[in-house]
């Protein structure tokens, strides 16, 4: 297996030994599976540019994967959303992927090339890979950053992320170790703008590894046919509930609004956990981050783990029966008032307001 | 056949309140629980018990009170609990973790070798899931993570097949014990234990093990100090300076028309994006 880039910390010191010193640049993992690259790569592109611009370095993509055309296309991608180089790396084996060739391969990457930072995006394969580079490398590894920023004092890497189930945020930092590793899940950092034509540097590196030593094979892949968590991820308009709607009946006053929208629904935790809705409906810190045009929540009190999850929303509309709800600190405009009684006005009004738009044209 | 399961005891998420002036975890008299998360990997460990007479052994790191959650465990019908208690264990982020479970995981083996190690998606305090993946790459155990399904275990051959949950399908994955195995939520149901294992569970004499009792090889990889990642700051989240227009009326039908008003006028893109789509909509009416 790969060697460990950094020795273990020995104390509690600021000081970077003169051999981690030497990791410089920002590296984010371009997640490519089955051919396709996880949008949520550019947009860590976009946020691995400013802390690289803060630091006066380098942003590079990492692909690993299939010899196939496709990469060159991601890479041109990367290029577009703002990288300035692309390091490569194309084995048959990582067709698929299996932790092992991957960990084996990313840490390969690293321990020659030796990046500062290293953002990763928090998917199932994301959070899978990040934790065996993260244990192997002995470096920090933070996980659902809500913010990256940089400390110019130490040139360090400032995650923060919610803590505490959500109650509270905290900031953290790897000192002692590098890379300084930390995943972000999707569409919770904004989509940097594409600029066609941009062109960078493409280094290929070898993973060197034959597929008789990797243990675990991939028998089979089911796709999904149902694909809600695109579709909430991805939702120009939503609507959804909270606790302060009292029981399950009235969740189909969320329907109804949504309907009359042409919106998603969703809701909270505690709505997932009493069985109202389905996990993939769920939204908030632990569930699907949004950043629709228009968001409507109906009787949510606004904790951070919801907070998180929709701050990147241009809209939000927020109905509470409590003035002094969280939800009024973040939202756009306030209800205050029953939303069980309200919902059923404003769908109403809705529908009357995009029904006489219908019959003038 | 040897299973261990890693559970962690905490905080009841819902019940957890922030001191309004301090802005710190208000801890006393919040209860505490099995990371909900755990139960899955806890019911389909025993399930391994039920089909083919595995021993499940069930491990956690914690203060001295984490006992509770291992007699719970055992309540469940886990066969031996082991607490890994230590200061030396005191603030110890997820690679400090994964090392002294890994060390512990060792020394249960050297009892009885361990096939499979289970553990929870992630815990509701902590939510980073990295844990169990660092527990599989210190000890090189095949990691699957995210699974959804057991789908057969050849124990000749050592052989095990699984559902990973993946983004956008599933992977079917065939991988050779010893392995570590995630579960993904809503995949099983915890069962009710029977009498035979409360009685059971509340004689049971705990195994408790220091740093030194679990042959943790270098201290200074635990806690604190073997900690890469450093907390700076705990703060809650500023609230807007701008805090959200009221939209008031004298009935809820002028309120509901007023708020329609400001979001159109506010975003024309959203009053295009809703009359496109309306109308849409009434031209597949109509045809």
């Amino acid at each position: 297996m790969t060697e460990p880039a950094t020795a273990r910390p020995a104390g509690r010191t600021t000081e970077l030994d003169e051999r981690l010193a030497a990791y410089k640049g920002v590296w984010v993992y371009i997640e490519m599976e089955r051919g396709h690259v996880h949008p949520v790569s550019w947009e860590l592109i976009g946020e691995g540019r400013k802390l690289a611009d803060r630091l006066g370095v380098e942003v590079w993509g990492v692909i690993l994967a299939a010899p196939s055309p496709a990469n060159q296309v991601a890479a041109a991608e990367a290029f577009a959303h703002g990288a300035d180089g692309v390091y490569l790396m194309e084995d048959p084996i990582l067709a698929d992927y299996r932790t092992v060739p991957y960990n084996h391969g990313l840490c390969a990457v690293v321990n020659q090339f030796k990046p500062e930072i290293l953002l990763v995006g928090a998917t199932t394969l994301g959070r899978d890979l990040a934790s065996a580079v993260a244990t192997t490398l002995f470096t920090g590894l933070t996980a659902d950053c809500t913010g990256l920023a940089i400390d110019m004092d130490t040139r360090s890497m400032a995650a923060t992320r919610p803590t505490f189930g959500g109650s509270l945020l905290c900031t953290i930092h790897t000192l002692k170790a590098r890379p300084q590793m930390a995943t972000v899940r999707p569409r919770v950092m904004a989509m940097p703008p594409r600029v066609a034509g941009k062109t960078g540097q493409i280094i290929n590196v070898p993973l060197a590894m034959r597929e008789e030593d990797v243990i675990t094979k991939v028998l089979d892949y089911i796709l999904d046919r149902d694909s809600n968590e695109a579709q909430l991820a991805f939702a120009d308009f939503i609507v959804a509930g909270g606790r302060g709607l009292g029981k399950v009946e009235n969740f189909r006053l969320v329907t109804d609004l949504a309907a009359v929208l042409g919106a998603e629904v969703g809701g909270t935790r505690p709505l997932v956990q009493g069985g109202w809705i389905g996990a993939d409906r769920q939204i908030g810190q632990t569930g699907k981050t949004i950043r629709p045009k228009l968001y409507i929540a109906a009787g949510i009190s606004g904790a951070i783990q919801h907070r998180v999850g929709v701050e990147g929303a241009d809209c939000i509309v927020a109905i509470n029966s409590d003035p002094n709800a969280p939800i009024f600190d973040f939202a756009h405009y306030a209800l205050v008032g029953d939303a069980v009684k309200i919902l059923p006005v404003l769908t109403e009004a809705f529908r009357a307001r995009l029904a006489a738009h219908r019959k003038s044209i | 056949m040897h299973v261990v399961v890693c559970i962690k005891q905490v905080p009841d998420s819902a019940q957890i309140r922030v001191h309004p002036v301090t802005n710190t975890i208000m801890r006393q008299g919040v209860p505490t629980i099995i990371n909900p998360y755990d139960l899955f990997a806890l019911e389909e460990a025993l399930r391994l018990k039920d089909k083919l007479g595995a021993k499940v052994t069930v491990l956690t790191m914690g203060p001295p009170m984490a006992d509770q959650a291992l007699r719970k465990a055992l309540t469940f019908g886990c066969d031996e609990a082991i607490l890994l208690s230590d200061r030396a264990f005191a603030g110890s982020d997820t690679l400090a973790t994964s090392y002294a479970l890994a060390s512990a995981i060792t020394k249960i083996g050297q009892s009885q070798p361990v096939d499979i190690v289970f553990c929870g998606k992630q815990t509701i305090d902590g939510d980073t899931a990295q844990v169990g993946p660092g527990i599989a790459t210190r000890l090189n155990l095949q990691q699957l993570t995210y699974v959804s399904k057991i789908v057969s275990i050849d124990q000749a051959a050592r052989e095990i097949v699984v559902h990973r949950r993946a983004e956008g399908g599933v992977q079917v994955l065939k991988t050779s014990m010893p392995c570590l195995i995630t579960m993904l939520e809503d995949t099983n149901h915890i069962r009710f234990g029977t009498m035979d294992d409360a009685f059971r569970a509340a004689r049971y004499e705990l195994t408790k093990w220091t740093a030194t009792d679990a042959g943790v090889p270098d201290v200074s990889q635990c806690g604190l100090r073997g900690s890469p990642t450093v907390v700076k700051k705990v703060f809650a989240p500023t609230a807007k300076t701008v805090k959200a227009t009221p939209i008031t009326g004298d009935s809820m039908e002028a309120q509901a028309k007023s708020l329609i008003d400001t979001i159109f006028a506010a975003h024309p893109g959203i009053q295009e994006d809703l009359e496109n789509s309306a109308a849409a909509n009434s031209q597949g009416a109509q045809s």
